[in-house]
């Protein structure tokens, strides 16, 4: 065996951690992991409070009776939670189709024409609108003739799904390889038969996973239903009258002096939250890639 | 009969095949209408911003540029102005931009330079897309009874020692900038986080093993290369984490206690152009409302300008990585 020796002054190759860059080093790595529980401090506390406070009155009676007035007690909101589906139902059945073709035309079909990167450029500015101006302009479209109403509040969040949409389902339908679509061109299909047959068909994990993530987020909206929907103590029977929606719920009831009012609007938050988790996980579930 | 191989008519003994003529229309007008989709998004946004700048005309004829200047806002007296709500917008959306663009940017480099191992990084990062997916109402009931009763001896304190510091000049008394600002903060974090983690996974991995291979610590190289490099995406993502905050809405109006003041204080009441739209729309009359049609014109203008220098720069970012070499 030979003997290797180190000579005598051979400069230090290991780090030692009170070096200068070493401590450095230590102390910014200690502040990010200080950022880093920092930042989810909030969502657990969210979450702790929703449960805690929201958790005990979660139960048939609370999601299907009417809000109470006044100083009564128990009570529920029902019609919150209908009120809620109605308008995102309607929102869907207008952004979705829209969107939908908006896509095809600025991915697939000519996605290096003026009218798609106009449209691209317009879905990203809308994306980053502040969502109380889809209520302004509603209102100043609709609300002035017609009153209140619950499609005032569908279209209004119809607004704000739209651009969500286009640009989920563009980038969704741009992820197709595109040998697939040379392939049927090749075999004499025609542009929309490409498009119908294959790539979309292909692109469909992604696509819904955009319209999921855009139920979900005009699910929690509020602020365009301030003066569209507005609000209503009882079951929603038409859709051109005052209607009810857990958020504007949410926000009415925070403000009030009464004690079951307050457990009320905390329990309305718990089940919000879990109508956007569950389209927030499905949208999960189904964007996965398969292996 | 022979099939002829280079008559694309002849279709015997083939799956390839002309269209029909049925199929040549239904083409046509599945196009037509794909295109009409398209226009119809263009037509929406300018209509959006017709039918809202059309009826602040009177408005603005009323009152000109002096809304801008302008600090009361009294329905009563027939008098507008939206000075203090500019203000309440621009500095309640920057104080969330320092803390939230602080705290982001460190959740960006923490989740994508190795610190922990890559499946606890994708928990992590669950949990920040779940941080943007609870409605902006439910962080406002959060904020009223859990942020607001936790900062209120906070504030004595601060405004009994530090009084003579213009942030500290007032108590908190129930809502204020203080808490709108804090929650406006955790609510563009994840935008930050997320833009951010896109930037930083951008850079090849060969620059990290070139940087890493001269010998530098962790640090050295995220500071002098890494961070140098993303640079771009990250200021996009502040940006339009900005932008998003000037527009924020129901969290603001639940917190923020619309008052018409302009005031440094952390702690003082305050208000901002959505949550006066929010809080005055529906009692408005006729007057008023084309007063706040003048002043949600004022907030698109604001968040276009914001949210175009966002893309702007994003789009740079992308054309400086794919693009040329």
């Amino acid at each position: 065996m030979t003997n290797i020796s180190v000579p005598k002054n051979a400069p230090q190759l290991q780090k030692q951690w009170f070096e200068r860059r070493a401590l450095f080093n230590t102390v910014l790595t200690g502040l990010v992991w200080f950022a880093a529980l920092l930042g989810s401090i909030p969502l657990l506390s969210v979450i702790f409070m929703l449960v805690m406070e929201g958790g005990s009155r979660l139960g048939w009676e609370t999601l299907t009776a009417l809000p109470p007035a006044g100083f009564d007690q128990g009570g529920g909101f029902g019609n919150a939670i209908l009120g809620t589906l109605t308008m995102v139902a309607i929102a869907s059945a207008i952004s979705i189709p829209l969107g939908l073709l908006a896509a095809i035309f600025i991915g697939v079909l000519y996605p290096h024409s003026t009218t798609a990167s106009a449209a691209r450029f317009v879905a990203k500015t809308l994306t980053g609108f502040p969502s109380i101006l889809a209520g302004v302009f509603t209102y100043a479209v609709l609300v002035v003739t017609t009153g209140y109403s619950a499609l005032a509040g569908g279209i209004a969040l119809a607004v704000l799904m739209l651009p969500t949409v286009v640009l989920a389902a563009e980038e969704a339908l741009r992820q197709v390889p595109k040998k697939m679509s040379d392939a049927a061109y090749g075999m004499g299909c025609t542009r929309s038969q490409v498009i119908l047959k294959i790539v979309l068909p292909t692109a469909l994990p992604g696509v819904m996973t955009g319209i999921l993530l855009a139920i979900a987020g005009a699910a929690g909206e509020s602020a365009p239903l301030l003066f569209t929907a507005l609000f209503s103590n009882y079951y929603i029977s038409d859709l051109m009258e005052p209607t009810a929606s857990l958020s504007i719920l949410i926000y009415n009831f925070s403000a009030m002096p009464f004690e079951n009012q307050i457990q009320l609007a905390w329990t309305a938050s718990l089940t919000l939250v879990l109508i956007v988790l569950v389209f927030n996980i499905l949208a999960r579930l189904i964007g996965q890639p398969k292996i | 009969m022979t099939v002829n191989p280079f008559n694309p008519s002849d279709t015997t003994d083939s799956v390839c095949c002309q269209p029909t003529a049925k199929e040549y229309t239904f083409d046509s007008v599945f196009r037509a209408i794909c295109y009409s989709a398209a226009l119809a998004i263009i037509v929406l946004l300018i209509y959006i911003v017709l039918e809202i700048g059309i009826k602040a005309v009177p408005s603005f004829q009323e009152f000109g540029f002096g809304f801008i200047t302008g600090t009361t806002w009294d329905a009563v007296a027939q008098e507008f102005g939206v000075l203090p709500e500019i203000w309440g917008t621009l500095y309640s959306a920057l104080l969330a931009l320092v803390l939230g663009g602080v705290l982001g940017v460190s959740i960006a480099i923490f989740l994508t330079q190795d610190f922990i191992p890559a499946k606890i990084a994708v928990v992590f990062r669950t949990m920040v897309e779940l941080l943007a997916a609870i409605p902006s109402v439910v962080y406002g009931l959060w904020g009223i009874y859990v942020l607001i009763p936790l900062l209120r001896p906070m504030s004595v304190w601060l405004n009994e020692h530090f009084g003579y510091i213009p942030f500290f000049g007032t108590e908190l008394n129930g809502p204020g900038m203080a808490p709108a600002a804090l929650v406006l903060a955790i609510m563009i974090l994840p935008t930050v986080a997320a833009i951010s983690v896109d930037a930083l996974r951008r850079i090849p991995y060969k620059l990290r093993e070139a940087v890493y291979g001269m010998g530098t610590t962790r640090w050295e190289a995220i500071l002098k290369v890494i961070l140098p490099t993303a640079s771009s995406g990250i200021l996009a993502a502040l940006v339009l984490a900005f932008g998003r905050a000037l527009g924020e809405t129901m969290a603001l109006a639940m917190l923020i206690g619309n008052s018409n003041q302009i005031n440094l204080s952390l702690f003082a009441p305050a208000n901002t152009l959505a949550s006066l739209l929010a809080s005055s729309f529906p009692e408005a009359d006729n007057m008023e409302v084309q007063a706040l049609m003048y002043a949600a014109m004022v907030l698109l203008a604001i968040t276009f300008l914001v949210n175009v220098l966002g893309y702007r720069i994003q789009q740079f970012t992308m054309r400086k990585f794919e693009g040329k070499p």
